[in-house]
């Protein structure tokens, strides 16, 4: 047992979709439970940071993490988990480029709090307290971790050696990977363990789409009965497919429901959501009906369909309280 | 010597979190704390985003239980546009969410909490998982476990197109409607199910209920709180899953309340502690009474044992029969033991199976009509549906042109989080003297939490982090004496 390569398998600010995920891996799991040592899994197994912390460094082959970073108490189980293994695998979109919640960076924590514990409907908050990094109880300590203004993708706080994406990751991906990671056969440092190719290229549409692409009206996804074979972008629809990396196995589309980016960016692209949102201003072509910028400004929400999933890994930063932005201003 | 106990993370859960033991000077309990540390803010960031949005963003609060998410963001949007599903768009959601109860009843029993009972409370923790569960069954039980997971969620994958993360939900609909083919594997996988479900009631009553040790647990006070309960009921008040109305009772099992999930702001509010991040439920009329159960408690509680209390029955004949048998095993209406939730939630796997075998042989679940296009916006929109761990609420607002202003999230974990406290405070009561504790009666503490199933990404929806569990001994002034560690593997 001892000289199978250990695997340790950690959240941090997670949905726990990736572990599922991993849990889909169904038959072959007893198969992959069986050709490594897990030896960290909080979802499945019973050890404790206490556990981790026991390893010498380097001593875990891989260390597979998943969810963005957005505590002190995050940031310290990578850092630990990157200490003690050779190799850390970034697991899902949230660890890649920040995913969902890193659409959090459009607000401020400040607002976040005030509505979540003070201002919505159902909360009776007399006092107006918050949750606090220590408070005494009937002369008690209890302490919470430190949370940050900022969602961080993974490799903004540690050093990342291979990206898997995926909102969650695909099935094969992930047995590609770790029978990649079994066998030392594994690309180069820094590779995403997903095709080059745009989601486009794999598309079932892909036939209908026209060779001249003129999107002439913004329709949204509920107004319309959407042609199930037909390019979404072709009937109106936004669809990111084209500035999107294949390898999801094309599952929304499937569903008649249009790409919203979990994959990340085409390689060679730095900020997903500014690159597809130009390449999209190109295609709006309000031609003799008017100004092409007027059906720019009729798309609710840009911002929150082209970074939807890669926030933290913009160049956008995250959004200044109002305060702090007059006094820089000084 | 005063001092304090931490269980760090806390384990075989979705989600981190935290416990804390305070011990008195005697080594005796003093008060224990269950801590959600994680926060992640959807309900903030949701606002300016459009609604139909929500039925992709939602199901990312969390991976393991997504389907409710979407389905109730769905359910929103339906009120937010003012329509009603077709009757083959209501079949195929109920068809899809009853898979979804199955498949996530099911990886709590045998992944999260079965090792408890089958592998053993006081096994090794290394041997305390699925994989030692495997070694304990045999290959041959384990296939047919992960078999039936994968047929149900075959179910939500061709219907919304991923599990997790079921996508597409509409007003009025669903994206993609079943061939005739489909239905007919459909049907087998909840044939297959129903079978499936038999067996698991049975390797219950075997191997829990059967064995002395184990029944002692489930009937022991140290597992034992009586709360209010809630449920979503159909019109016969049996057990609902896909919709309803929202039933009450109270400890001792009368109505308390029947209500439509809209006015669920008259009964339902949310308390704000400073310790932890997930803000506590409780009955708003009553009032905010504290972390007590019993006399003068406001506290509910949701989760299969939860809609069992609050409903008269099962909708299901075979489901109904299992009902009776738990009732009738542990003393009737109401049942306030708390590791009776693993049983009531293989109860709740049944009737799901078996309502997806009516569903599978209803005529208009085929047909192609699985669109309502008379949308009217409202402005606002609640849904609710009985997710696998209790009723959740979603609220939205919007502008004149759908685009939120507003969103309000209730969910399960939420409605447990302050009964969570007092179980696990129960269970360090009954087994923690001193910080010499063994590692296996550390685990029955963990065991008070792990029958509710908590899902802490869902309780934490309100901004990312995470939930840390584990055991620390601190004195009465909060420095750690010493960190109480669970043994290492051992190769």
């Amino acid at each position: 047992m001892t000289d199978k390569p250990k695997i340790a398998l950690c959240w941090l600010a997670s949905c726990a979709g990736c572990d599922e995920a991993v849990i889909d891996l169904n038959e072959e799991i007893v198969q992959v439970a069986e050709a490594v040592d897990l030896v960290f899994w909080p979802v499945a197994l019973d050890y404790k940071y206490e556990h981790l912390e026991s390893f010498a460094d380097k001593e875990i082959e891989l260390g597979i993490l998943h969810g963005a970073v957005r505590n002190s108490e995050q940031e310290e189980i990578a850092r630990l988990l990157r200490l003690k293994s050779k190799l850390i695998l970034a697991l899902g979109s949230c660890a890649c480029f920040g995913g969902t919640p890193g659409l959090a960076n459009f607000t401020t924590s400040e607002d976040i709090l005030n509505w979540v514990y003070r201002d919505a409907p159902t909360v009776v908050n007399p006092e107006g307290r918050l949750p606090q990094v220590e408070t005494r109880v009937n002369g008690h300590l209890l302490t919470l971790p430190q949370f940050y203004d900022h969602v961080f993708t993974l490799d903004q706080v540690i050093d990342v050696d291979y990206y898997l994406p995926g909102c969650p990751p695909p099935r094969d991906l992930i047995l590609n990977a770790i029978t990649a990671f079994i066998s030392s056969d594994l690309p180069p440092k820094g590779s995403r363990l997903a095709p080059r190719t745009a989601l486009c290229e794999t598309c079932p549409r892909n036939r209908t789409k026209p060779e001249r692409m003129e999107i002439k009206a913004v329709k949204r996804i509920h107004e319309v009965e959407a042609d199930p074979e037909t390019c979404f972008l072709a009937q109106g629809i936004i669809c990111l497919g084209f500035a999107t990396r294949s390898g999801c196995g094309e599952t929304c589309l499937r569903v008649n429901t249009p790409c919203r980016g979990c994959f990340g960016p085409v390689p060679g692209v730095a900020d997903a959501g500014a690159k597809a949102l130009s390449a999209l201003s190109c295609l709006v072509k309000a031609g003799q009906y008017g100004d092409p910028r007027k059906l720019m400004e009729s798309i609710d929400d840009p911002a929150g369909y082209v970074y939807r999933f890669s926030q933290p890994s913009s160049i956008l930063g995250r959004k200044r309280r109002a305060d702090h932005v007059r006094e820089n201003n000084h | 010597m005063s001092e304090k106990i931490t269980i760090n993370p806390i384990t075989r859960l979705e989600g981190h979190g935290k416990i804390e033991i305070f011990l008195d000077d005697n080594g005796k309990v003093d008060d224990a704390f269950w801590q959600v540390v994680e926060l992640r803010g959807f309900e903030r960031f949701c606002v300016g985003r459009p609604a139909e949005e929500m039925t992709r963003i939602a199901p990312n609060i969390c991976g393991v239980c997504p389907s409710a998410h979407h389905m109730a963001a769905t359910k929103s949007l339906d009120a937010l546009y003012g329509v009603e599903p077709t009757p083959t768009a209501k079949l195929i959601r109920q068809l899809e969410y009853n898979a979804f109860v199955i498949e996530d009843h099911y990886i709590h029993f045998f992944f999260l909490a079965a090792p408890d009972f089958i592998v053993g409370p006081d096994s090794h923790p290394a041997a305390r998982n699925i994989l030692g569960l495997i070694d304990k069954v045999g290959r041959e039980v384990a296939l047919q476990v992960i078999e039936v997971r994968k047929r149900n969620r075959e179910i939500i994958k061709y219907l919304f197109g991923k599990a997790p993360h079921p996508e597409g939900g509409l007003p009025g609909g669903v994206p993609k409607g079943i061939t005739e083919d489909a239905r007919k594997w459909m049907k087998e996988t909840a044939d297959f199910t129903v079978e499936f479900a038999r067996f698991a009631l049975k390797l219950f009553k075997d191997v829990v209920l059967g064995n002395k040790k184990y029944l002692e647990m489930v009937r022991s006070e140290a597992y034992k709180l009586s709360t209010y309960y809630m449920g979503l009921v159909d019109e016969n008040k049996k057990v609902s899953f896909y919709d309803g109305k929202v039933r009450i009772v109270d400890p001792e099992g009368n109505e308390y309340a029947l209500f439509d999930p809209q006015d669920y702001m008259e009964h339902i509010a949310e308390w704000v502690e400073p310790w932890t991040y997930v803000k506590l439920t409780y009955l708003k009329k009553i009032g905010w009474n504290g972390l007590r159960a019993g006399n003068g408690t406001s506290l509910y509680r949701v989760g299969p044992l939860g809609r069992l209390n609050a409903a008269e029955g099962m909708a299901t004949p075979l489901a109904q029969k299992a009902f009776e048998e738990l009732f009738d095993m542990l003393g009737g209406k109401t049942v306030h033991n708390t590791l009776a939730m693993h049983w009531a939630r293989l109860i709740c796997a049944l009737q799901a199976a078996e309502h997806n075998q009516i569903i599978a042989a209803d005529p208009y679940l085929t047909s192609k009509d699985i669109r309502n296009m008379g949308l009217r916006l409202q402005r606002e929109g609640i849904g609710c549906v009985e997710a696998p761990r209790g009723t959740l609420f979603h609220h939205y607002k919007t502008d004149r042109n759908g685009i939120l202003t507003m969103v309000n999230l209730i969910v399960a974990t939420q409605h447990n989080a302050a009964p969570i406290c007092l179980s696990i405070k129960q269970a360090a009561q009954e087994y923690v003297t001193g910080t010499e504790v063994k590692e296996g009666l550390l685990n029955r503490v963990e065991m008070a939490f792990r029958a509710y199933d908590p899902c802490l990404a869902c309780a934490t929806h309100a901004l990312p982090g995470t939930i840390p569990f584990s055991v620390i001994v601190k004195d009465k002034k909060g420095e750690t004496i010493r960190k109480v560690e669970r043994p290492g593997a051992v190769a």
